[in-house]
């Protein structure tokens, strides 16, 4: 079972607890932009084996969106962050990358 | 190949059975092939055999990084049915049901295809509506189905709840062609076929790259060495998103864990695939007489082939109250798969971004039954390049255009 800790209230939950919310740091694209690049925000998917960043709400808690690194080739969660961001944080990042040497980085 | 036969059986049976031979060969790579099929599951293996069949391509290849129908194959609850609200969908859907229908006597393999009936249950007033549509659609479609009253329902499955108290069932849809077949059959039977052909089926070696000149690809990478290829069918389900990160492009698919159990095996109880999907379970009995069950998909990203324990909880206990005697069963054993999603929950059988690469994929949590059907249509864009009518508004171009297959909410659960 999932276990993931909500970076605003601060409690270790489980799966059952939390809505997931897909692929995490898409960049938008909106009217106006050209059908590729909608297209590429809108439908297609890293959904990478190994490292994954992703989207979660503790739905069942304080409600609010967060993100996190986690290996779907293991399931093992790397952390947890706001999702007040663009990007990972670097020393997350800097984490999965000792935990996984082989890993090509967030890209 | 020596055909199966009940004067084979005699004749085995005088000699006591040391005449078998293997069913499918397990030669070395070759250097080059006219196609590789990546994935030797039902609908890789069924691709290569109606390209030898239907097109004549027989220097094919199909590798498989595991055992061959070790993947979703092997992993699902084997329901064929082809009721779908979508004029596409039933096309190619009904297209794989006929090919069931008549897959023993074409492989000379027994897939040991039971046409028992399907019922989808309406436990809502919507559900109702929703039924009723379909089967409005179905007869448009010429696919066979009807509505029927709760009585008629009960008097097909008599261990069926069906005054509630929750979810009274209110009717059902009624396939009477659907059915189950033997997963593992289908899968040994297309490999025996394919290999009758002088196709190499080539297990325990993974694809660990794809190679391509000037946006064309040449060949793969794999754990047995290089092979090149004229042509590349990227047909392997949960890891489509991999091998078309190896050839450099992206799909709209997410892979995610989909679960399905077995309760201890007890004496014929049910003779029909019941599908309750308001509650999101469904229940078939096995030739062995274990009880097969299967429910929804988990929600996140997953490649572990093994799900979340929560909902073996949640479908259990929805099916418990649809079948109140199954409630003292226990369950023999548990396993998940990992199944490819796309956002209007329809299949993918394309041409891609390189020449020469072509990806059946997407079939989510509905594959098994599509197999023959799936094979068929991608065998026709392989050989030809451009997709027949059947793959026709499957192509990936349908998700930049806005032309989607929406079963997701036709079916109003991931199916």
């Amino acid at each position: 079972m999932l276990t993931l800790q909500c970076p605003y209230c601060g409690a270790r939950v489980e799966e059952t607890e939390l809505a997931p919310g897909g692929e995490a740091h898409l960049k938008r694209f909106g009217p106006g932009s050209s059908d590729a690049d909608f297209e590429s925000y809108m439908f297609a998917r890293k959904n990478p084996k190994g490292v994954h960043f992703e989207r979660w709400r503790h739905a069942y808690g304080c409600g609010k969106w967060f993100l996190a690194a986690r290996c779907t080739a293991t399931l093992e969660v790397f952390g947890t962050y706001p999702a007040q961001t663009t990007e990972p944080p670097a020393d997350l990042i800097a984490k999965i990358k000792e935990k996984r040497p082989t890993w090509e980085g967030y890209k | 190949m020596r055909r199966y036969s009940m004067f084979a059986v005699a004749r085995e049976a005088a000699r006591f059975h040391a005449g078998w031979e293997r069913a499918w060969r397990s030669p070395e790579p070759k250097k080059r092939y006219d196609v590789i099929v990546v994935g030797a599951g039902g609908h890789g293996l069924a691709t290569a055999y109606y390209l030898g069949k239907v097109h004549g391509i027989t220097n094919v290849a199909v590798i498989e990084k595991g055992w061959l129908g070790g993947g979703n194959t092997g992993r699902n609850t084997t329901i064929i049915r082809s009721n779908y609200l979508q004029d596409p969908s039933a096309a190619i859907y009904d297209k794989a049901l006929k090919l069931y229908e008549d897959l023993s006597q074409d492989l000379n393999y027994n897939v040991m295809f039971s046409p028992r009936g399907l019922l989808m249950l309406a436990q809502s007033e919507h559900e109702i509506r929703g039924y009723k549509r379909t089967v409005y659609a179905n007869n448009l479609q010429g696919v066979e189905t009807r509505w029927i009253e709760p009585a008629e329902v009960k008097d097909l499955v008599p261990i069926l709840n069906i005054e509630g108290p929750r979810y009274p069932v209110l009717g059902a849809l009624l396939q009477e062609r659907g059915g189950t077949a033997r997963h593992d059959a289908v899968a040994w039977g297309y490999a025996r076929g394919c290999s009758n052909m002088g196709m190499d089926i080539i297990q325990q070696c993974e694809v660990t790259g794809v190679r391509t000149e000037g946006g064309r690809v040449v060949g793969v990478d794999t754990t047995k060495g290089a092979i090149d290829c004229g042509k590349l069918a990227i047909v392997v389900a949960g890891h489509s998103s991999v091998l078309a990160e190896m050839a450099g492009f992206r799909l709209p698919i997410e892979s995610m864990a989909l679960q399905a159990w077995v309760s201890e095996p007890i004496k014929p109880t049910i003779d029909v695939v019941v599908m309750a999907n308001l509650v999101h379970g469904y229940m078939s009995q096995s030739d062995k007489g274990e009880l097969v069950i299967g429910g929804g998909t988990d929600g996140f990203n997953n490649y572990t082939q093994r799900g979340s324990w929560h909902h073996v909880e949640e479908t259990t206990r929805a099916l418990v109250e649809t079948f109140p005697i199954i409630s003292r069963l226990k369950m023999l054993r548990q396993w998940g798969g990992i199944v490819d999603m796309t956002g209007d929950r329809s299949p993918i059988i394309s041409k891609t971004p390189v020449e020469n690469i072509f990806v059946d994929c997407g079939w989510g949590t509905g594959g098994f039954k599509a197999i023959p059907g799936s094979g068929w249509a991608m065998a026709e864009l392989v050989a030809k390049g451009e997709p027949g009518p059947l793959a026709a508004d499957f192509g990936l171009n349908r998700f930049r255009e806005g032309r989607f297959i929406d079963e997701s909410v036709a079916a109003g659960v991931a199916h």
